[in-house]
């Protein structure tokens, strides 16, 4: 290990909340990167909640893929309600 | 669809992120930038940590210990922000040990007595701050994300130094003058944070096309200095520029010339404090192997136990 291993860091602010990446940081092993993340993320009680994942096991998707990976979405308009059209006076549709 | 390229995305005011395409010259300006901008907050913080044991107070001891351990944090956000565009942190840090990367020339004025601690916060603090703030819409996602929580910190730091120098300056007469005394030594360093006139700062075009810088240094300087000097008033001190005072006409305080001389031979190496600040930081680094090598030793231990048990 010439390097520490990247941990991306996320905090769930308070409770009913989803926990939200806010950085990364360096760590020989998870339970120094939970207590590193603590000291470099939540100084100012910015958190109830904390994960560290190990950036290694993320998998993303291509951003030059976005167009096609994504494009299934582009033509289903119907998926919002703007799409329909509700004759006047109809409320709480 | 068409793919959004780099240019329509600034075009646009929109974010670029760490995995989409980029200009190769757009990658290393900010690689250069945001390492230089790490290094800065993590030498930043000698100047300041060289008081720590002789605050005057223990509100004032835990103050500074928690600016100083924000300075820490701040580096790290940025050290991370870096690394999303490529680099390693490890090899960041080398290049600043061996003087190949820079940090902030105002680090390297000495911090000759308390008032000294409380002139950083409130004129050094604060010109950062003028800096920084524009840097939350950077046209970098990782490197505008940082600044937001960087920014968030500093003005407390702003504040206690205001708060330390407004305290010295309504005591005693020798309390007075040794926060005059640190003003006049640090306005000038401060005026400088901003950098080169602007037609004198040849890379400022380009990072303004690219999103990256959102004013120009001489901009930045005057704001603040139109910040500063109602500040000074209510301190009760003086700022040592006998050309100071408010033009009518453009609506900004005028000020005299910065000696930029001084700023090229402080980046040249010949500040009162580089090697110091320099010696110091390389110490620091090799005195906590041995902390590194154990926590490695150790979760390399852990994960063979875990392993063999499994
Ligand atoms: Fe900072
Ligand atoms: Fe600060």
């Amino acid at each position: 290990m010439t390097q520490w291993p990247l941990w991306e860091v996320f905090v769930r602010s308070r409770r009913g909340l989803s926990h939200v990446h806010v950085g990364s940081l360096h760590a020989p092993d998870a339970e120094l990167a939970l207590r590193n993340a603590r000291d470099v993320y939540t100084r100012r009680q910015e958190g109830v909640s904390l994960w560290v994942v190990p950036s290694a096991e993320i998998v993303a998707s291509d951003p030059g893929e976005r167009e096609a990976f994504f494009d299934p979405a582009d033509d289903k308009v119907y998926r919002h309600p703007t799409f329909y059209s509700v004759p006047d006076g109809v409320e709480h549709l | 669809m068409p793919e959004v390229t780099f240019d329509q995305l600034l075009a646009d005011d929109g974010r670029v992120e760490p995995r989409d395409e980029m200009p190769d010259a757009y990658r290393r300006t900010l690689i250069r930038q945001i390492a230089q901008h790490a290094h800065s907050e993590i030498i930043g913080m000698q100047p300041e940590g060289n008081w720590i044991s002789r605050a005057p107070s223990l509100r004032r001891k835990a103050i500074l210990m928690a600016k100083v351990q924000d300075e820490a944090g701040h580096g790290l956000y940025l050290y991370a922000a870096a690394e999303t565009l490529g680099v390693d942190r490890a090899d960041l840090l080398d290049q600043l040990h061996t003087g190949r990367q820079k940090y902030s020339s105002i680090f390297n004025y000495p911090t000759l007595s308390w008032a000294d601690v409380g002139a950083i916060g409130w004129l050094v603090d604060g010109a950062a701050i003028v800096n920084q703030v524009p840097l939350c819409r950077c046209s970098y996602g990782p490197y505008a994300r940082a600044m937001v929580r960087v920014c968030k910190e500093e003005s407390f730091h702003q504040r206690q130094g205001f708060e330390i120098l407004h305290t010295l300056a309504h005591g005693s007469p020798a309390q007075h003058a040794m926060a005059q005394d640190a003003v006049d030594r640090y306005w000038w360093p401060s005026l400088m944070m901003f950098g080169p006139p602007d037609d004198d700062s040849p890379n400022s075009a380009r990072s303004m096309a690219w999103g990256i810088k959102r004013f120009s240094n001489d901009e930045l300087r005057q704001r603040f200095v139109d910040m500063t000097v109602p500040q000074a008033e209510v301190l009760g001190l003086t700022l040592p520029d006998p050309e100071l005072r408010w033009d009518e006409e453009r609506g900004h305080y005028a000020f005299g010339t910065v000696d930029f001389s001084e700023l090229q031979e402080v980046i040249a190496g010949n500040g009162p404090c580089n090697r110091d600040r320099m010696a110091h930081r390389v110490g620091a680094h090799e005195d906590g192997a041995w902390v590194r090598d154990a926590a490695t030793a150790y979760a390399l231990k852990q994960a063979a136990r875990t392993e063999g048990a499994a």
